[in-house]
């Protein structure tokens, strides 16, 4: 099916909850508000003539001094059966850092939210195990947001358990000067 | 043309005669600081310094710690092409058997506490080479999540540059570890009050 049919179908379906679409290169993305986004992901992924059986990738995007809402979480699909592809995007605000979680739609969305948890600190509501899964655990901070440090020395916000190995290192190193 | 060397003294080869010759001397003979040879005897006189020290300059175990590309050239470097095992060298999977540990790749702050802790279980006396850039400075990752040089949680022996290094660096490195292994004494020598002290403070 053609990208921007799925588009429209999209909009006729859910018409309070489309914001605005673009088409570039054949290729569609769909931003829609947060609070349906399961239902719309769920009605994507159900109907026949659709059938988005495969969640490509699941990410976000801070768009920290460019506008408000601040997040986008990303959804990437495709169907193996009628080889067609959409984007749908979700605007998640700072103050309300959360959106419902797809984990139960697609399997491999456990992950990928876990890890969208861990670098962007979005929390997904009705995830059956929501830890970071690429940082350590008792990390503090969330790295691929735009405010984060871009350097190694984190100062005040190193890791504790990091911080203590630099310190037993400062031992031999006074032995060896 | 061999053959045509060896020409007769006396009814005997040139070897027959050097051996004889070296047997007869009975006085040591220098051949290295510390290190003096009494052909008549067969045998080298040395410090216990300096035999700990070649042993374990020519059996230097390392310890299998590849983090990312660099690992690969170092498993080249052990395989037949380069073929570590002609130094001695035997690349085992457990601290608990290793004199050297190649940190080979860029460290993350997750992985320190690892690199620290088989550390700290490999025996004494032990060794650390920085493989690459990462490992030596942190190389082109200045990031949140990692270590900017490994020398920032251990003791490194040796820096090899590159990124990653080619086998010949690698060696070189090793060779470079050897000669200061050969170089500065590690034995530790028990005194009468069950104290420990290094060979080199009695010099002094």
């Amino acid at each position: 099916m053609d990208p921007l049919e799925i588009v429209k179908i999209i909009k006729n379906n859910f018409p309070q909850e489309v914001l605005w679409y673009r088409c570039f290169r054949d290729e569609c993305d769909i931003t829609v508000r947060k609070e349906k986004i399961k239902e719309i992901l769920a009605y994507l992924k159900n109907n026949p003539s659709l059938d988005f059986d495969y969640l490509i990738d699941l990410t976000a995007v801070d768009y920290l001094g460019f506008r408000e809402p601040r997040f986008d979480v990303v959804y990437h699909l495709m169907s193996i059966k009628h080889k067609h592809r959409i984007r749908v995007k979700a605007q998640v605000k700072q103050k309300e850092c959360y959106i419902s979680s797809v984990a139960d739609l697609w399997r491999t969305a456990e992950w990928f939210e876990r890890e969208c948890f861990d670098m962007f600190g979005i929390e997904f509501v009705g995830h059956p195990d929501l830890r970071r899964i690429l940082m350590p655990e008792d990390w503090n901070g969330y790295p691929l947001r735009k405010d984060y440090p871009v350097q190694s020395d984190l100062k005040e916000k190193e890791w504790e358990t990091y911080r203590q190995l630099k310190e037993a290192a400062k031992i031999w190193r006074e032995d060896e000067n | 043309m061999l053959l045509g060397k060896i020409s007769l003294i006396g009814g005997k080869t040139e070897l027959e005669t050097l051996i004889k010759v070296f047997s007869d001397i009975t006085e040591p003979i220098e051949v290295e600081k510390d290190i003096k040879i009494l052909p008549g005897a067969n045998t080298i006189i040395t410090t216990i310094d300096k035999i700990a020290s070649w042993g374990r300059r020519c059996s230097l175990w390392p310890l299998t710690f590849g983090l990312a590309c660099c690992a690969i050239e170092m498993m080249a470097t052990g395989a037949s092409h380069y073929d570590l095992d002609r130094f001695g060298i035997i690349f085992r999977a457990s601290p608990r058997h290793s004199d050297v540990m190649i940190v080979a790749g860029t460290v993350t702050k997750k992985m320190a506490p690892v690199l620290v802790n088989l550390y700290h279980q490999m025996p004494e006396p032990r060794y650390v080479i920085a493989m690459g850039s990462c490992a030596c400075s942190g190389g082109i990752f200045n990031t949140y999540s990692t270590v900017q040089g490994v020398d920032e949680i251990l003791p490194v022996d040796v820096y090899i540059p590159g990124c990653p290094p080619r086998p010949e660096a690698l060696i070189e490195g090793i060779i470079k570890l050897q000669e200061k292994i050969k170089n500065k004494s590690n034995l530790r020598i028990k005194d009468k009050d069950g104290s420990f002290r290094n060979s080199e403070d009695n010099k002094k």
